[in-house]
């Protein structure tokens, strides 16, 4: 049985095709993935983003945990301020990727991918049962508790402050939703409930992403469509999603990253910080950006018309097969098949001829510098 | 509400088959694209290639995904539809018509009679 969302029913009334995500019954698109995509690079869309999860780690020793769990530096946050960071194992390859957000003092707010809560909740308490100083703090998994809606697009900006009016109560102290700046979070009442608001998302454009108990998302949604319309508001399902994303080579788990990856093969290494210490995976990884990689992901477009490049589709170059297509979709947005997927280094430089397997014939495509598309 | 038009067969698969003569000409039915939604790709088979009924003969891409398109008939292809590959959206837009896939020239002409009618075809689709 398939898991819903509180917005399930919103879904299903606006007439939503529904797929299996991670285990969650969630809407792939309401009209057309294309219509949606643009939406969102033109105006602003809303996804449900429920299905994500919440953990909370809080007490005097959190940061100290959570430096040795993850790659980032979290004592680079401030209160109010979140980060992009990847969960490792000893081997340095990928458990999760993540966001961190530091709401107050000692307490933190993870949020992790559905289809990897299971397996992160896991390893956060084998890692917290090492922990010397694990008295002094608590690790929940509060995924139940808590839905979520992004709202993404270049428009938002112009209506969020009529969506979620007033002053910030908690984590980032600010007027108004707009002044949050980007992996800024703060708390702010929506009609009688909290919710929390962050400048963050997963499309490439401005927008924020709100987490709050079912009934408050619930009524957000219905309020988001309402005031959000004249602006060109839709909702948008996981197939925009996917197709933004890749459009700006953000990584999604089981696809860029997976337990067989380290972030510096897959190209974020930016969020690896080497000089915090000690933390899981560190000596993989310090290797690795010292002395290089087996493996890069990189970006890649079609070079002439042909079909879209798809997960596992064989990647050659110098007349060798070399690779794997981790991703890959036809741009909505640039009209062309692009995608990313692993290579040996000597083919990641941008320019590098290569060709994609498509059913057993092979088509030109060209790597190319990261993100694929670029706001104007 | 999907557009079944009442002079065309139906496979259980969502192909049409438009038969005049011993040529049928096939394609997908509105029903299906309106299931992939933003066609972007068409790949279609060589003429004079000669297929099964139940073969995979050609491919149709939304932005999602690829999804094989399956002849219902036997026989060789005579001809197949230029315009849908220069501009694939023509399958979402007239799927039954300038939407066309190939024709095909049938060895099996028999076969016709497993195909679906209009009525049944409404039927599995639940319409």
């Amino acid at each position: 049985m398939l898991k819903r969302t509180a917005l399930f029913s919103a879904h299903q009334k606006l007439g939503a095709k529904l797929i299996d995500f991670g285990g969650w019954e969630m809407p792939v698109q309401y009209t057309s993935i294309t219509d949606e995509h643009l939406a969102v690079r033109n105006a602003v869309g809303i996804f449900d983003i429920s299905h994500m999860g919440e953990v909370t780690v809080s007490g005097a020793a959190a940061a100290e945990f959570l430096n040795q769990l993850l790659t980032n530096d979290i004592k680079k946050l401030t209160p109010g301020l979140g980060q992009y960071t990847l969960m490792c194992n000893e081997r340095g390859t990928v458990i999760d990727d993540l966001y961190a957000y530091r709401l107050c003092g000692d307490v933190y707010f993870l949020i992790i991918n559905a289809s990897r809560v299971e397996a992160d909740v896991v390893w956060m308490k084998s890692q917290w049962e090492k922990f010397p100083r694990r008295s002094e703090l608590t690790l929940t998994d509060a995924s139940h508790n808590y839905a979520a809606v992004a709202v993404q697009g270049p428009r938002v900006k112009d209506f969020i402050n009529d969506v979620i009016p007033g002053a910030s109560i908690s984590a980032m102290r600010v007027a108004r939703v707009t002044d949050l700046k980007k992996n800024e979070i703060g708390g702010f009442k929506f009609e009688n409930h909290s919710v929390l608001v962050s400048r963050t998302g997963y499309t490439g454009e401005d927008g924020f992403e709100i987490v709050g108990s079912d009934e408050s998302i619930r009524h957000l949604w219905g309020k988001l469509l309402t005031v959000g319309a004249p602006f060109g508001l839709k909702p948008a399902g996981l197939g925009a999603r996917d197709t933004l994303r890749t459009e700006v080579c953000y990584p999604l788990y089981g696809h860029e990253l997976d337990e067989e990856t380290t972030p510096i093969e897959a190209g974020v290494g930016f969020f690896v910080s080497l000089d915090k210490g000690e933390f899981n995976g560190r000596a993989v990884l310090a290797d690795q950006k010292a002395n290089g990689v087996k493996k890069k992901c990189v970006a890649f477009k079609m070079t002439y018309k042909s079909a879209p490049p798809r997960p596992h589709y064989p990647i050659w170059a110098n007349g060798a097969s070399v690779g794997e297509v981790v991703s890959g979709t036809q741009s909505p947005s640039l009209h062309v098949g692009i995608g990313m997927g692993y290579v040996p280094p000597e083919f990641a430089k941008p320019d590098t001829k290569l060709e994609i397997e498509i059913r057993g014939k092979r088509f030109a495509a060209v790597v190319v510098k990261k993100p694929i598309y670029k706001k104007r | 509400m999907s557009n079944i038009p009442s002079d065309l067969k139906y496979a259980k698969s969502h192909e049409w088959v438009r038969v005049s003569g011993d040529i049928a000409t096939l394609g997908i039915t509105d029903h299906a694209q309106a299931e992939l939604t933003d066609i972007v790709f068409v790949e279609l088979p060589a003429v004079g290639r000669q297929v099964k009924a139940g073969e995979a003969c050609a491919v149709v891409e939304s932005v999602k995904t690829a999804s094989d398109i399956y002849s219902p008939v036997s026989g060789e292809i005579t001809a197949v539809n230029a315009a849908v590959v220069e501009n694939p959206a023509l399958v979402n837009t007239a799927p039954d018509s300038d939407g066309w896939f190939f024709k095909i020239k049938l060895s099996n002409p028999a076969e016709l009679n497993a195909l679906l009618s209009p009525e049944d075809y409404k039927k599995q689709i639940g319409g």
